[in-house]
């Protein structure tokens, strides 16, 4: 009965017989592709806007076209190829390191054999998960403040000289990738402890029986294992390597034009446009530049992994 | 898991596994405790008096000499203005999360449905949209000018209600459910719905608990639909609220600067970090009702399949 039914599965049906089949299935896929109709796919309509005078009466699609000038006016501002290079060159570090940090504590997590300690380490991992990156400004700011920040406390009962952060631009890239790992990495090392779990037992235990050791069972086994867990998580970063986390960049930085070329990611530049200078075509034109880098990129790279190894590709 | 405790009951513990577990102790211990080091000072700061901040900066410890509860004293002064933002949050937080865990699991079982050969369509139909976006500008043209975002309440429920992300996860925990299940209950006339409602749900209890966990994080700790869209001062959510206050404080801070005015009458410092606590409290007590069900919830699969 069972085997019937599966080979009935592969046919390919004709369109209105899925419909009068899955219609119930259909309908409950309504909400959301509503939903992303409205919220994803009008938006991309709406990139008409990158090549237009935005006018209040007109709207989104009725105002005059303008051509490339909203490029152009972009060009002259002359912040791209640096607030490009920055997002670029952050999401980098948060994908390598990220990586790192929680594959690492996935495995020596799901290594230790004390029952409790593993809960209550865990627990302390993912507290700053839970915070918003309101909260975590606050936190950085108690604690790099200049003249009462515990950092400073510290290090001047150490001897040594105050550190001025806020005036410090080239300090913020270590101080950046250090939060965004601080906030991270408990909920990335339980996607890896989801995928250990996972993991069919009796292959460790004919390993044990072999005489393998215990690095030898994470060389060889767990970390190879955990490779399309990491593919997957690595490809959607990749994404999203021209989108900087916003929450991040605008909470702890605020409104420093002196740290801008340290800290300013394309979010940032477009949010500034859009809010500030409610320079609308010229944010449109930025926010398509990013769109196109973020596709263009994914596609590559989803490409390559599927050549190689096609389990591993996302789509 | 059933290897460490097969190996902590057998007494014999060897000596690699024994050298994995001291590196992992030590490593582990100092980043959690990395992790939960700036809650602590941020604690302790809140309750400590401002003229002892002045003074000798943030404290480390507690010196319960110098320990006030004025902070909290002052910030719950004039309530109204907290009780209002923990209400919008609260409630933004309540229906949001449902809709946003019913729309991810329905979505989820449908494309986990072997059966259903229009699945990889659907399934790209939506993961496309965080391949591609319009992005911010006709997003909150769209939200601001047709959908007539301003100032209302839907502002902060729709743009968390839906994520991909989320439905992706529940697909790939829901492909674990054997599709059996499903089969038999259509053979005896159940609907889809019917099915999803009463067989696949229940049996979905650690995907309910997180995607239930991140949804509420997400409302919960909304500032940016807030700041976009909210200009009422009665609609502000906490988080937003948290940070007009860091704001206004630093801007005091700056003119106090300049024109040498003393601040020390309010204790801007001890209240910042005491609302900090305020915006940040009942969130994190949610935990331990959910890390039960975590890590068995946390599936995480491809797109196609």
């Amino acid at each position: 009965m069972k085997k019937n039914k599966q080979t009935e599965i592969q046919v390919k049906q004709p369109f209105a017989k899925v419909i009068r089949r899955h219609w119930m299935l259909l309908l409950m896929l309504l909400p959301a592709v509503i939903y992303v109709l409205v919220f994803s796919y009008m938006p991309m309509t709406g990139i008409v806007m990158a090549f237009k005078r935005y006018q209040r009466s007109g709207g989104i699609y009725f105002s005059p076209w303008n051509g490339l000038n909203n490029f152009k006016a972009l060009m002259i501002q002359g912040k791209l190829g640096m607030v490009t290079r920055n997002t670029l060159l952050y999401n980098i570090a948060f994908i390598f390191l990220g990586v790192v940090f929680e594959m690492g504590s996935a495995i020596l997590l799901n290594e230790i054999i004390f029952k409790r300690f593993k809960k209550v380490a865990q627990s302390f991992m993912f507290l700053p998960y839970f915070i918003s990156w309101v909260v975590a400004g606050a936190i950085m700011y108690n604690m790099f403040n200049y003249e009462k920040g515990i950092v400073n406390t510290v290090v001047t009962a150490l001897g040594g000289g105050r550190i001025d952060l806020y005036n410090t631009p080239h300090l913020w890239p270590f101080v950046l990738i250090f939060l965004k790992l601080w906030k991270q990495t408990g909920y990335g090392s339980v996607v890896y402890l989801a995928a250990i779990t996972g993991l069919d037992q009796e292959m460790f235990e004919a390993a044990s029986i072999d005489g393998a050791s215990e690095w030898q069972k994470i060389r060889y086994l767990t970390i190879p294992s955990l490779v399309p867990t990491m593919m997957i998580m690595v490809l959607l970063a990749i994404g999203n390597i021209f989108r900087g986390d916003f929450g991040l960049f605008y909470q702890t930085v605020k409104s420093s034009a002196l740290l801008q070329p340290a800290t300013d990611v394309i979010d940032t530049y477009v949010f500034r446009l859009l809010i500030d200078s409610s320079d609308y075509g010229v944010s449109a034109a930025a926010g398509l530049y990013q769109s196109v880098l973020c596709f263009i990129t994914i596609t590559v790279c989803n490409g390559i992994v599927k050549k190689i190894q096609p389990d591993y590709s996302l789509y | 898991m059933s290897k460490t405790a097969a190996a902590a009951e057998s007494h014999h513990v060897s000596r690699d596994l024994k050298n994995v577990n001291i590196l992992g102790i030590i490593l582990i211990s100092i980043f959690a405790l990395i992790c939960v080091l700036p809650f602590y000072l941020i604690i302790i700061a809140s309750f400590t008096s401002e003229t002892f901040m002045i003074r000798n900066g943030y404290p480390l410890w507690l010196d319960l000499k110098n320990a006030t509860l004025e902070a909290y004293k002052l910030c719950l002064k004039n309530p109204g203005a907290i009780l209002r933002a923990y209400a919008v949050t609260g409630s933004a937080t309540a229906v949001g999360t449902a809709l946003a865990v019913f729309m991810a699991t329905m979505t989820g079982y449908v494309l986990s449905r072997k059966d259903f050969q229009w699945r990889n369509g659907f399934s790209f139909f939506f993961f496309f949209t965080t391949l591609f976006n319009g992005g911010l500008v006709p997003w909150y043209l769209l939200c601001v000018r047709y959908l007539h975002f301003k100032n209302s309440f839907l502002a902060l429920i729709l743009p968390l209600m839906f994520s991909v992300w989320n439905m992706i996860i529940a697909k790939s925990f829901m492909a674990g459910i054997p599709q059996s299940i499903s089969e038999s209950a259509m053979i005896d006339g159940a609907n889809d719905m019917r099915i999803f409602l009463s067989l696949i749900l229940p049996l979905s209890k650690p995907l309910i608990a997180t995607l239930g966990l991140f949804s509420a994080l997400a409302y919960w700790n909304d500032w940016y639909n807030c700041m976009l869209f909210i200009s009422n001062d009665s609609m502000f959510t906490l988080q937003y609220y948290l940070q007009r206050m860091l704001g206004s404080a630093e801007a005091m801070r700056i003119v106090a600067e300049k024109s040498g005015m003393a601040l020390t009458s309010i204790p801007l410092e001890s209240m910042q970090m005491a609302m900090t606590v305020i915006a940040t409290g009942p969130i994190v007590l949610l935990y331990p009702f959910v890390q039960r069900y975590f890590v068995k919830g946390l599936t995480i699969g491809a797109v196609k399949g």
